[in-house]
């Protein structure tokens, strides 16, 4: 690469050094613009495009038809309700599950805790579908849930394709969002203060109360978020725990997809959720960034 | 030192029970010599797992999640290594925002990248096609390797590499002799948790698969949609056994820990 065509002020170090990050970050914004930004754009001028039966869309014409349905049709606002009180409940559980847990795990010594802290993260890299199918197969009428179940004089219970298997599986999807932060929240504890409570006279309880929670709290708070987020937005185990009936937003963005073939109505559908993901990610990103600015100010 | 008490244990048993129990499950109904889904008691037998070997449909759409997931991995290692390298080493305008638009697959739902996706493929005339499908993977498993490589490299002593550029050498060879040795770990490790995510990845796919190019998640999820038998349980147990290898591995060269945590435990 000769620069002796271009004038001396191109070429100069400082203007080449410049140019580094760029050359060096070119193949990934090349991907992330092809591949992330303008199929979003494309999707979001689709959830306007007039969109027929017969005919189906039409590029060069525009309504608000589609995001009206979404927001006024009882049965969209009836999948976005159920959305969000099924992934509030699965995050209420996740706290009351995860935040103990990881302090149980805090807690315990070595081997232990490096080794149950990996048993209950390590399901995180296993494919959502194989612990869905394996949650369909223990809620089953013949499930081992039901079995014990019997064992405890309750008769057969329906559990698939219930709202309570879809928590069920998303608790265990989610969990290890929940346990992450509040896990590195307790590391960062500091020891000294928890003793200095105790050897003041403060009780278990209050140290726990008034110590340890206000400290986890923000990993909770994060933890909830990411949660909720997740939730909100999974695909594969509504689709496998709630059977033809029970939809999810996600659920039915499919069926508009791929069953319907109504795109511009699923678009509107996919960029509300995009929306309302985002605005609960990012306020995630503020609160954990908040909270770190504020470990490293004190 | 153990400061548990007996409650606490308890609660903590009932966690690790139901975080095992449906992957146990899975593993164990794969043995059964039933038709039904049951759990064997008294004999075992491979019949299903022969079964999957025997279903062309679940090859090939092993074979493509395999070809998919050693693709995209690779692809993303490439893009993610000179793209950290440029945050981590350069101040310049726009590096935060770079940054934020190469994680950003973290906070879009797949769905959402799946939908769009669809819709470009259809307009660009890229629909069924696998080097496609790859590079929609690419994109979704890039944020994975761009962070392990990331801490990697903010979380060595650079004074080797100042070292060796004021002795002359040049930013290429720096980072051939010196950055990149230091990073490895961080780039294999990234490289396999990008690999174990791109083989896992469900929603994304179901939407730009075509049926030549469908991959076993997507395969599984159909197949589950319409007919549940041992067939499922036999392809989901190699599945988990396939995951914890790739985990074993992963814990070796870079510790499982810190993929998970972020810290040594």
């Amino acid at each position: 690469m000769s620069g002796a065509a271009l004038p001396a002020t191109s070429r100069s170090p400082a203007a080449a050094r410049a140019a580094r990050p760029w050359w060096l970050s070119a193949p990934a914004l090349v991907l992330f613009s092809g591949m992330v930004i303008v199929p979003l754009l494309m999707t979001a001028v689709l959830s306007f495009n007039v969109f027929d039966h017969t005919t189906g869309v039409k590029a060069g014409e525009f309504t608000l038809a589609h995001y009206s349905k979404v927001f006024t049709d009882p049965y969209y606002l009836g999948i976005f309700w159920h959305t969000f009180w099924v992934s509030g409940l699965t995050t209420l559980i996740c706290v009351l599950v995860g935040a103990p847990e990881a302090f149980v795990l805090s807690r315990m010594g070595p081997p232990w805790r490096a080794i149950f802290l990996l048993v209950v993260l390590a399901p995180l890299l296993v494919s959502v579908v194989v612990r869905a199918f394996g949650w369909s197969m223990l809620l089953g009428r013949e499930g081992l849930v039901n079995k014990l179940l019997a064992l405890l004089g309750i008769g057969a219970t329906k559990l698939l394709y219930t709202d309570a298997a879809i928590v069920i599986a998303l608790v265990h999807v989610m969990l290890p969002f929940m346990v992450i932060p509040v896990w590195t929240a307790l590391q960062k504890l500091d020891p000294a203060v928890t003793q200095a409570a105790l050897s003041l006279q403060a009780s278990q309880a209050t140290t726990l109360r008034r110590i340890i929670l206000p400290q986890i709290l923000p990993g909770v708070l994060s933890g909830s978020l990411l949660v909720f987020g997740l939730s909100a937005s999974a695909f594969a185990i509504p689709g496998l725990l709630g059977g033809r009936r029970l939809k999810m937003v996600a659920t039915v963005v499919y069926d508009e997809y791929l069953h319907e073939l109504n795109w511009p109505l699923g678009a509107a559908i996919a960029i509300t959720l995009l929306a309302a993901n985002l605005l609960v990610m990012l306020s995630y990103n503020r609160l954990v960034e908040g909270a770190y600015r504020k470990r490293m100010g004190a | 030192m153990n400061r548990n008490g007996p409650l606490a244990l308890g609660f903590h048993t009932l966690v690790v029970a139901f975080m095992l129990a449906p992957l146990v499950v899975v593993c164990l109904v794969a043995f059964t010599p039933e038709n039904t889904l049951s759990v064997p008691t008294t004999s075992f037998s491979l019949r299903w797992f022969r079964a999957v070997f025997a279903h062309p449909d679940f090859l090939q759409s092993f074979q493509n999640s395999l070809w998919l997931a050693l693709g995209s991995a690779s692809i993303a290692t490439l893009t993610a290594v000179p793209a950290a390298l440029a945050i981590t080493r350069y101040q310049f305008r726009g590096r935060e925002a770079l940054n934020g638009l190469f994680l950003s697959p973290l906070i879009i739902p797949h769905l959402v990248l799946g939908v769009a996706l669809l819709r470009m493929f259809a307009v660009i005339g890229a629909s069924g096609s696998f080097g496609w499908l790859v590079l929609g993977h690419v994109v979704v498993v890039t944020p994975y390797v761009l962070r392990l490589v990331l801490a990697a490299m903010v979380g060595f002593d650079r004074s080797a590499e100042q070292a060796a550029l004021s002795l002359g050498a040049s930013p290429a060879t720096v980072f051939r002799r010196i950055t990149l040795p230091m990073i490895l770990p961080g780039v294999t490790g990234g490289w396999l948790l990008a690999f174990i995510n791109s083989f896992d990845e469900v929603t994304l796919s179901i939407f730009i698969t075509s049926p030549a190019t469908v991959t076993l998640p997507v395969r599984m999820y159909m197949y589950a949609t319409e007919s549940i038998d041992p067939l499922m349980a036999a392809v989901s147990a190699q599945m988990v056994a396939l995951t914890a290898a790739a985990m074993v591995l992963l814990d070796r060269i870079y510790g499982l820990d810190k993929v998970l945590v972020g810290e040594r435990t």
